[in-house]
């Protein structure tokens, strides 16, 4: 008697923790990383362009081929024209309903402007020309081909969208772990110490706010290029060259045309990210 | 057997009243920052990450460090760790639920802490952290309860145990492991990228769990009548100064490379902590003197413990390991974490320095994990007690 | 029976307390089936139909949600000749710009909070800020 009781216990107990462990082996299964038969499937559904853009879906680990938002900011033409670079900075936080914090430790930054030597540690000369020491540079998410933020994520709440190269952020799944902050070598993530709304000056009323307790960053304005609408930033720079934007995998786009002639530099090259946006200076 | 925690000297009532009123304090300071945001810490943009996942850090040491006691019983069968080797799992218990507690309180939405589970990412860290620190708090209650009830009832314990005491050893190596993968596989961070980081928290931690566990024998003795033996008591002293110098030797190594190399990224974080650093025209030394604390305490520790005379004398011998147990709380739980985001991506420096609010949530987590521990040696000590009279 | 003067009353305050859902929603208001108010522009079309709408807007919002986020779908909706851009703020709201008359009334009755609003903003909120700016 007592021993059938033991024996049944063991079985139950054994069902319990199977049933209880198995939707997490079938998810684990489900993800890209380990079943490449998904990225196939998922190809097909991806295949819908967003207008102006013709964004091809799915393509898996061979890279080349299908599109790679990428851009190239023209620091000697951003600086040529003063205020250009503010506005662009105003553009993106009225786009974006990004607070602004008057306390600089809670700053939410998505592009913004910093010394030369701070972007480009790696690029800096002790004999540096006054146009560089004397100007500033731009920084934004580089949206990478190798994303560490990506890799550290542990809820994949921000991903590559394989479809377009954009580094993206899921502000609902995110548990606010800041993993991906202590990851990214830009220091382009910024978490919401606080609820933002008090701190924004003027609603757009197309784009949500986000929530305390998660982490944000450039989107590469995803949601206007959905609309066939250039990035914020991009346009207002619009007939000065300053910031040129596109597909990084088509020969014959405006970007590759422009890093085609001009000699251009990436930040931190050395951290094996490979960036997405380019720098001529 | 939890019926022991029920009775006990008014001296352990008033003990167990003073931890929880840290942990009230801590509750209260917590449902603050529940509701306003983690803006009430210190952490800020660029050092992201503050007191809680330092602690966080130390506290998986500490628990890994248990496993110094369970390696010599069982695989050496050492046997005068016999009596203590049910206080390192223990220790590793009360361990573990404050850094899940710390995991907890650094969440900015701590709502969806299950979407880890929800959405497993294989290539995340701290996937893997969660299971090996779930997994090593399960082996640990299981083995200690079912270890521990086979002595009330002066049987064998049962064979199949065998096998999960065996498990924990490689995952109290995981755990430490893991946890220095967090931080040793980012690029941007110069000071954390070294592959000693995971050897370095090892050492720290079989040098800082067993310390702690000395310190938890010398106070039973006093309050519980409970005594470990000279004899574990100074093989214990050995591991703890091996392990110490290990560390010390691994931080050394980090100078070396850092200063004779040359290299700005290696040397920044370093030159902070130990020296300050000038940028701006200001001087921001805020660790310097908690570094140099860390170096005198550490190596005056373990001179202290090295010296026959000196530890046969129980003060003498308590002040030395709580002496070791600070000094690497000094290096793991509050330096290591702290200046890895000095200077930022951007070259820039910025300080950090916790706020009340988040001193009162970090008091009232450590006080969780000594309720925890007390309350577990209290039943292990109680069961001892009844098996010897 | 014994103890009847005290097991009767006690009886009668028990059955009282555990049917008080079901007469304090009868004796006040909080019981009334809510009446959202339909979209003040007139609009009749939706999505979908009124009845599948009721019983699985969250599912179809999240699936919004995850094309537009995650998938990197955000083909514009086309039905009936109407427009609908994939979104809260974008489409739901175009017609139903009143949450606190539409939303609300429901997710209060049943007392339910979606987190929508933390991050998604009503046309009211973003009147709110335009004025000041």
């Amino acid at each position: 008697m007592d021993k059938q009781r033991r024996k049944f216990l063991k079985i139950a107990g054994a069902s319990v923790v199977a049933g209880i462990g198995a939707p997490a082996i079938i998810k684990l299964t489900a993800t890209p990383a380990l079943a490449s038969g998904h990225d196939a499937a998922a190809a097909g559904h991806e295949a819908i362009p967003a207008a102006g853009h013709g964004e091809q879906g799915g393509h898996g680990e061979a890279a080349p081929q299908g599109v790679r938002l990428g851009m190239v900011i023209d620091l000697r033409k951003m600086n040529d024209t003063p205020g250009l670079l503010d506005a662009a900075i105003a553009s993106c936080i009225a786009a974006h309903n990004i607070p602004e914090f008057p306390n600089s430790k809670d700053e939410i930054k998505w592009i913004w402007k910093a010394p030369f030597s701070g972007v480009f540690p790696e690029h800096s000369s002790r004999h540096a020309a006054k146009k560089i020491t004397d100007n500033p540079a731009v920084a934004l998410c580089n949206h990478c081909d190798e994303p560490p933020c990506v890799r550290a994520c542990p809820t994949q709440a921000t991903f590559r969208n394989n479809a377009n190269g954009v580094v993206a952020m899921d502000y609902h799944r995110c548990i606010g772990c800041r993993f991906c902050m202590a990851a990214c070598p830009y220091g382009a993530r910024s978490f919401n110490w606080y609820d933002p709304r008090p701190y924004i000056k003027k609603y757009n009323k197309d784009f949500p706010s986000r929530m305390k307790g998660v982490v944000e960053k450039c989107n590469f304005c995803s949601e206007r290029l959905a609309l066939g609408q250039e990035p914020a930033c991009v346009e207002s720079c619009r007939g000065t060259g300053a910031i040129t934007f596109g597909d990084l995998n088509d020969p014959n786009s405006e970007v590759r045309q422009v890093l085609d002639k001009e000699f251009s530099i990436q930040r931190k090259p050395s951290a094996g990210t490979k960036p997405s946006v380019f720098y001529i200076v | 057997m939890i019926e022991k925690t029920l009775k006990g000297k008014p001296a352990y009532w008033i003990w167990l009243a003073f931890l929880g009123m840290f942990m009230a304090v801590g509750a209260a300071c917590y449902i603050r920052q529940y509701n306003i945001g983690l803006g009430l810490t210190g952490m800020s943009r660029d050092v992201s990450w503050g007191l809680y996942i330092s602690q966080f850090t130390f506290l998986v040491g500490v628990a890994a460090g248990g496993v110094m006691l369970v390696l010599p019983y069982y695989v050496h069968n050492y046997k005068e760790f016999g009596r203590i080797t049910i206080l390192g799992e223990f220790l590793a218990i009360g361990a573990i639920v404050m850094c899940l507690l710390f995991i907890m309180a650094d969440l900015g939405q701590p709502m969806r802490a299950l979407n880890v589970v929800l959405h497993p990412s294989p290539n995340s860290m701290l996937f893997y952290d969660a299971i090996v620190l779930n997994g090593y708090l399960f082996l640990n209650i299981l083995c200690g309860w079912v270890i521990l009830t086979a002595e009330k009832k002066q049987v064998k314990p049962p064979k199949w145990i065998y096998f999960f005491v065996y498990l924990s050893i490689p995952f109290a190596v995981s755990i430490h492991t893991v946890t220095a993968m967090l931080y040793c596989g980012l690029p941007g961070r110069h000071f954390w990228l070294s592959a000693i980081i995971a050897p370095r928290f090892l050492a720290s931690a079989f040098a800082a769990g067993p310390a702690l566990i000395l310190i938890a024998c010398l106070v039973l003795k006093r309050v519980a009548n409970f005594d470990a033996g000279r004899k574990a008591m100074n093989k214990l002293i050995t591991i703890i100064i091996y392990a110490a110098l290990l560390n010390m030797f691994f931080v050394g190594l980090e100078f070396f490379v850092a200063y004779y190399s040359n290299m700005p990224g290696h040397i920044e974080a370093l030159q902070y902590m130990f020296f300050g650093m000038e940028h701006h025209g200001v001087m921001y030394n805020n660790l310097v003197p908690f570094m140099w604390a860390f170096v005198v305490l550490a190596f005056g520790a373990i001179a202290l413990l090295a010296t026959p005379a000196a530890r046969k004398n129980d003060f003498v011998l308590g002040i030395a390991c709580l002496m070791l147990f600070f000094a690497f709380w000094l290096d793991k739980g509050v330096g290591f974490v702290l200046a890895g985001f000095v200077p930022n991506p951007l070259g820039e420096i910025v300080e950090y320095i916790p706020t009340m609010n988040e001193i009162g949530i970090t008091l009232g987590v450590w006080a969780t994990g000594f309720m925890v521990v007390t309350l577990l040696y209290k039943i292990a000590i109680g069961v001892e007690h009844e098996v010897e009279s | 029976m014994y103890n009847k003067g005290t097991i009767i009353p006690g009886l009668i305050i028990f059955v009282l307390f555990v049917t008080f859902p079901i007469w304090f929603n009868g004796l006040t208001t909080a019981g009334d089936l809510p009446k959202p108010e339909l979209p003040p522009g007139g609009e009749k079309q939706c999505v979908e139909s009124a009845d599948y709408m009721r019983a699985n807007h969250m599912q179809l919002l999240n699936e919004w949600r995850d094309n537009v986020l995650r998938d990197g779908n955000r083909e514009i909706l086309e039905i009936d000749g109407k427009k609908y851009p994939k979104g809260l703020q974008t489409a739901c709201m175009a017609c139903h710009s009143q949450k606190e008359k539409f939303c609300d009334s429901c997710h209060t009755y049943a007392a339910v909070e979606p987190y929508c609003w933390d991050c998604h903003l009503t046309p009211k909120e973003t009147a709110s800020k335009e004025a000041i700016h």
